[in-house]
């Protein structure tokens, strides 16, 4: 059954690493569906965190084939009942005026954070969960949003 | 306080370490340090006529010896050059370090004369490569890529080093072993898999081997003779595996797969058990996955876990090296007798003979005056139909016997690998089986062979058209047949005489014999243009989607 899997991988931070993982998935026609690597708590380490879809096949394939990259150290598949995932969001909206105080009601009631603000123009940040940060830019759509970013899912397991 | 020396002599002092007895390489702008320090080095340098050669003789040396097949190139074109030769060694898993040049550090990145992003190119093509940005790390390095390119399954390693840090000082690390954390790979198979293995193999009524490309060590070729003949089961290969299994067992049923045997094509079909040994089940081989071994439990055999369910599903797999693993499940094997199923099999095999191609000079003619005059050689062949016809009509007995570009199928691969193979093994007749189309892309290297004085006899089969290409057409085109005739223009023999090699003509049947005993006993590289009659189709040929859907 094709579904999402969170991959998360263990590797040596050395140049040209990025290009080594993401180029196995683009040739082997893996589908990323997000991508995020940053440092751990290892000196020389980087974790990537990456969403991919496919059935259970694939996914064991994807692992398999991970693990045959010498800087790759360990590869996890965290399942979502287990994990605690994040991902983060940044939106620009135009309020108007009028709709300031029920704009910043959501805000609250989402936990979400004003981090700047000119005139009409507010700069927003939600955090939390896939689905909280989906349910969040759901409700901001009501309002003009001019910009908005979100970033690749990072994970870990509980 | 360790002794400073050029990044160069550090890398030919580890290449010294490693046991290294051949180079194979072509000099330029960005690697001319390393072959300025290779004038000291002990070990023999052999100067290629085009970079894909280097390649392909290290390849050839390293399948013929079972060691690690060392080129060297320049950066750039030197390096894209090699790019084919490192492909087809990956296909094959075959262990080979290249040594590239690379434009010095502070150009990389610029567009530099001759700066190409090497191993940004060859990432899908290595097993590893490195871009050396310290000369301290160069002992190192060429440590782990020996190790990396001849452990668990071999492939392709590649380090890059840039010009500066060839010509700079640097202090070498002592060879000490590599310690890599993100490579280690199981070499031991799981014995509850093995007993699980046995216990299917006991209870199998149509049970089948495939042998696949990674048989390559006698202790396997032994324990798979045992395997068979402990519990009477039939053997198939692979184009891969053809040298993994004696051909003239009488359990060996030949190859199987689009151009197999019948009778192994009938016994992958009808089995109820199937082992595959060292093989990644390819699609040459399986067909359409779909339709293949239907009645089949798999019991799948292979030290790369990621080839365990790729292709095929095995019900029991067992992830190790295949000499461990089959000394293991012989032993808890007792012994069966499947005379029913072996009976029916040779049967199928006895009304399904190779077919005798009418015509003077033929294929299968060449190859079995070859089998008598010289019956045990190491066999290399090129790409194309000769290739199939070298794996029906040529049986070999011996371990490392057949040299193959099995997996990428590259034309070319034939004389360079025979001259690699010649060079690794001078104690063995070492025969190159070409097509006129395959042997021109890389017949430069009869000036190599000459000059280096390397005894390899070249077969080309000469018959003016790329055979397999027609072949294609006819089946799959509408017998509409372009662009393969390579028209009437080559005279091989002249060609081989004007690179400094005995080139000879074979026009005639009665011709073939002495020919080739001439080329066999010449002492140096001989060349036999042999004028095959008329393009000859080589079957059998699968065209359907199912293994028995063929025609022969």
């Amino acid at each position: 059954m094709k579904q999402k899997h969170t991959i998360s991988i263990l590797c040596n931070d050395t140049p040209g690493v990025l290009t080594r993982i993401s180029g196995l998935f683009s040739r082997r026609s893996f589908n990323i569906e997000s991508l995020s690597v940053g440092n751990t708590e290892v000196k020389g380490k980087s974790r990537f965190t990456i969403v991919v879809s496919g059935d259970d096949r694939v996914l064991e394939q994807v692992r398999k084939q991970l693990q045959k990259i010498i800087h790759v150290l360990k590869v996890w598949d965290i399942k979502t009942e287990q994990a605690i995932e994040r991902e983060h969001a940044l939106i620009k909206v135009d309020v108007e005026r009028s709709r300031k105080g029920e704009l910043l009601q959501i805000i609250t009631a989402v936990e979400g954070r004003i981090i700047s603000s000119s005139g009409t123009l507010w700069t927003l940040e939600v955090t939390g969960d896939p689905g909280q940060v989906d349910n969040a830019l759901n409700l901001f759509k009501d309002y003009n949003i001019v910009e908005s970013i979100r970033t690749g899912r990072i994970a870990l397991e509980r | 306080m360790k002794k400073k020396m050029t990044g160069a002599k550090a890398i030919v002092k580890a290449l010294e370490a490693q046991g290294v007895e051949l180079i194979f390489g072509y000099p330029g702008g960005a690697n001319l340090p390393l072959y300025d320090e290779l004038v000291h080095a002990p070990f023999r340098h052999i100067l290629v006529r085009h970079e894909q050669g280097a390649a392909h003789m290290a390849d050839g040396y390293a399948r013929a010896t079972g060691k690690v097949g060392v080129c060297t190139a320049t950066s750039g074109p030197g390096a894209t050059n090699l790019v084919t030769g490192i492909a087809t060694a990956f296909m094959d898993s075959s262990a080979l370090v290249a040594i590239t040049g690379q434009v010095s550090r502070h150009l990389i990145g610029n567009d530099a004369f001759q700066e190409v992003d090497t191993t940004g190119i060859t990432i899908p093509i290595t097993k590893h490569n490195y871009l050396v940005q310290d000369g301290d790390e160069l002992t190192r390095t060429v440590a782990e890529a020996f190790h990396l390119a001849g452990s668990a399954r071999p492939g392709p390693v590649l380090i890059d080093v840039p010009k500066d840090v060839l010509l700079g000082q640097c202090t070498p690390g002592d060879p000490e072993p590599p310690q890599l954390e993100g490579y280690r790979p199981t070499l031991k198979g799981h014995p509850g898999q093995i007993k699980r293995a046995a216990a299917v193999i006991k209870a199998a009524e149509r049970p089948v081997i495939i042998v696949g490309g990674g048989i390559r060590t006698q202790a396997s070729y032994e324990a798979l003779v045992a395997l068979a003949e402990r519990d009477e089961i039939p053997v198939v290969s692979t184009l891969m595996g053809k040298g993994a299994f004696p051909n003239s067992h009488p359990m060996y049923l030949g190859l199987y797969g689009y151009h197999g045997r019948i009778a192994a094509n009938t016994a992958i079909t009808e089995a109820d058990v199937i082992i595959g040994v060292a093989t990644r089940f390819g699609d040459r081989s399986t067909g359409s996955t779909l339709h293949f071994a239907p009645q089949a439990k798999i019991v799948h055999i292979d030290i790369d876990p990621a080839e365990v369910g790729k292709n095929i599903q095995a019900l029991i797999p067992i992830v190790g090296d295949a000499d461990h693993i089959l000394g293991e499940l012989v032993e808890q094997l007792q012994g069966a007798s499947h005379a029913d199923w072996v009976g029916r099999l040779q049967k199928k095999a006895e009304a399904h003979p190779l077919a005798d191609l009418s015509g003077d000079v033929t294929i299968p003619k060449v190859l079995r005056t070859l089998k008598r005059l010289c019956p045990d050689p190491i066999l290399v062949t090129d790409v194309g139909r000769h290739q199939i016809f070298a794996a029906h009509y040529f049986p070999l007995d011996s371990c490392r016997s057949f040299l193959t570009s099995g997996g990428l199928g590259t034309m070319g691969f034939g004389l360079p690998a025979a001259i690699g193979a010649k060079l690794g093994r001078p104690d063995r007749p070492v025969v190159a089986v070409c097509g006129d189309g395959g042997f021109l892309m890389t017949c430069q290297e009869l000036v190599t062979a000459a000059v280096e004085n390397v005894p390899v006899v070249a077969l080309v089969m000469h018959d003016n058209c790329l055979g397999m290409i027609r072949q294609l057409q006819h089946a799959f085109y509408g017998k509409r047949f372009t662009s393969c005739d390579l028209g009437d223009a080559v005279d091989f023999a002249r060609l081989a005489e004007s690179m400094g090699c005995l080139g000879l003509t074979v026009a005639r049947e009665a011709e073939i014999e002495p020919a080739l005993a001439r080329a066999l006993e010449a002492g140096r590289p001989s060349v036999l243009d042999c004028r095959i009659d008329a393009p000859a189709n080589v079957y059998p040929m699968v065209t359907g989607a199912t293994l028995m859907d063929y025609i022969e």
